[in-house]
């Protein structure tokens, strides 16, 4: 067996372990953000919405649902690698893949596959859900599912970077809380930056997940606030830099090796 | 050929401790060696270095020659690791985790299920192999690890304190199985604190204190330097006061009917058991009163204190 359908064999089992482990207690990790989102559209979509009128000329409902769906992604493939690597570290059963002979790489590809199934079956089970409330026809489908696949994997990039630094469950759960949140409520997701004055719309423009929102709601409506191709330029560019940060943090150990 | 080879290997953690002081170390393909040392004497962190889940600070460790600053992957590939402490995911069956650990090293699946079917039989684990591990005794997690490090056949086994908390009868039924494991060919490194253990299993030991190998050499050759060795005898008739017997023996009265005799490495238990009949006095039995290699554990370790 040559050496490179060893690795294949290892990153089928940890992205298989990783896709079981979330989707096993699907009640809490399918579920909730599925019926939280189903709330905006019914709150923020049917009831609130329908006093705002149109945004960028279109319902409000229309132009919220892009941007909550993407909202679910980020979250969600975040949360999951985000806890599934620092509980691995806290019950030390991520010491069955240090000692195993699998490169770095190929564990943090199994962990990010598992982070971008969750976020995407969210994400489709969201888009499902919104159909009841909306019936947008989608403008791209191919620009839909690649930003979608794309946020999923920057998001679960981060969401490791945190899990390797995490020394306690607080820690997991501070930068979804204070940076993650705050970033995904103000990129556009419930309005146009066209609303803001010209010197918040500046200040928005150094939000990365202004871009992901936005490239996606072009693939669902065809408007966006922001150039398609800076607003796919700077996801790439965050998923590359990223990336890196992973590899230098597992081939260091840092915080899993002493 | 190694199993192991370890030189000028030191480990120096962050607060500043110096947890290996550059030991030099060398096992024998096929041998079942004993590393042994007090708490915090370094042989933690030699095998977790060995193991690559801590960072060495300099020095060298091959594995089957291969070198981990060169062929990690190989080095690893080679290894097997039942740590102290249990590190599996505990939410998981234990066919999961068995079959994962598998996958890790590349094992195809096929082979995986024969493989387990075969270890948790040999470990009395195969009715549990749908039972998540959180529901396991203390022993079946033990018995689960060993499992678990044996999926991919490897050449090396580190074994680090495998039986702790193990009932006596699990225990001896492990070193069976250990016995069996190292007669088909795999190299075995025992880490335990019953040195009753280390003394019937191993054939050479590297006592390891304060950072630094102090004793290396095969167990039969340590034995050999006891000195002396400290027997209980227990007599048939009652005796108030001590025999007095010919040669160096030093005796001591516990009871009336038990004598705590030393015998030195010149003399033997014949010359004593003669004396005693002379005088009238049967033994019953006798026992050793401490473990012979225990014996030479504790004095190797308080000269090193001495001599630190």
């Amino acid at each position: 067996m040559s050496q490179l359908h060893k690795y294949w064999i290892a990153y089928i089992t940890i992205a298989r372990k990783e896709v079981l482990r979330f989707s096993r207690i699907w009640v809490q990790t399918i579920v909730p953000p599925v019926i939280t989102m189903a709330l905006y559209f019914i709150i923020f979509g049917n009831l609130i919405g329908s006093r705002i009128g149109d945004m960028d000329g279109m319902s409000y409902i229309d132009f919220i649902m892009p941007g909550l769906i993407m909202m679910a992604i980020i979250t969600n493939s975040y949360a999951n690698v985000v806890s599934s690597f620092y509980g691995a570290k806290f019950s030390r059963h991520i010491e069955e893949m240090l000692v195993s002979p699998i490169p770095n790489v190929v564990i943090l590809l199994g962990f990010l596959t598992g982070g971008v199934a969750r976020g995407l079956t969210v994400g489709i089970a969201v888009t499902l859900v919104s159909q009841f409330f909306t019936s947008i026809s989608v403008h791209n489908i191919f620009l839909v599912f690649s930003v979608g696949l794309l946020t999923a994997l920057l998001f679960s990039l981060a969401g490791l970077i945190n899990g390797v630094y995490a020394k306690s469950f607080d820690d997991v759960s501070i930068i979804p809380t204070f940076v993650l949140t705050p970033l995904t409520y103000l990129g556009g997701i419930f309005y146009s930056i066209q609303l803001l004055p010209p010197f918040w719309q500046q200040v928005s423009l150094v939000n990365p997940i202004l871009y992901m929102v936005n490239s996606f709601r072009y693939g669902f409506l065809g408007v966006s606030d922001i150039d398609l191709s800076l607003a796919l330029g700077v996801i790439l560019i965050f998923i590359i830099i990223l990336f890196s940060i992973c590899m230098i943090l597992l081939n260091r150990g840092t915080g899993i090796r002493d | 050929m190694y199993a192991l080879e370890i030189s000028q290997l030191r480990k120096v953690y962050q607060n500043g401790f110096e947890a290996l002081k550059g030991i030099d170390l060398k096992v024998s393909k096929g041998d079942f060696f004993a590393l042994l040392g007090p708490n915090g004497a370094g042989k933690s962190t030699c095998i977790g270095i060995i193991s690559s889940l801590i960072n060495k600070t300099s020095g060298r460790v091959k594995i089957f020659e291969h070198d981990q600053d060169i062929a990690l992957i190989q080095a690893k590939s080679k290894l097997g690791m039942v740590p102290q402490e249990f590190n599996f995911n505990i939410f998981e069956p234990v066919g999961e985790i068995i079959a994962n650990q598998g996958g890790y090293y590349g094992v195809a699946s096929a082979d995986v299920k024969k493989r387990s079917e075969f270890y948790l039989k040999q470990l009395g684990l195969w009715d549990k192999r749908y039972v998540q591990a959180r529901d396991l005794s203390g022993g079946m997690k033990r018995r689960l690890m060993i499992a678990r490090a044996l999926i991919h056949k490897p050449e090396l086994l580190i074994l680090d304190e495998p039986t702790a908390g193990v009932d006596i009868e699990l225990r001896r039924s492990m070193w069976t199985f250990m016995r069996e494991i190292n007669s088909q060919g795999t190299t075995i490194i025992l880490t335990t604190h019953y040195l009753e253990e280390a003394e019937q299993m191993c054939r050479n030991i590297a006592i390891i204190d304060q950072g630094n190998i102090i004793q290396n050499s095969s167990m039969k050759k340590l034995l050999s330097s006891l000195n002396s060795e400290t027997f209980v005898l227990y007599l048939r008739q009652t005796i108030t006061e001590l025999p007095a017997v010919k040669g160096s023996f030093i005796l001591r009265l516990i009871d009336e009917h038990t004598l705590e005799v030393d015998i030195p490495k010149d003399q033997t238990m014949n010359e004593l058991i003669l004396q005693l009949d002379a005088m009238g006095l049967q033994i019953d039995s006798m026992r050793n009163k401490v473990n012979r290699l225990e014996e030479l554990f504790v004095s190797l370790i308080n000269r090193n204190n001495k001599a630190s």
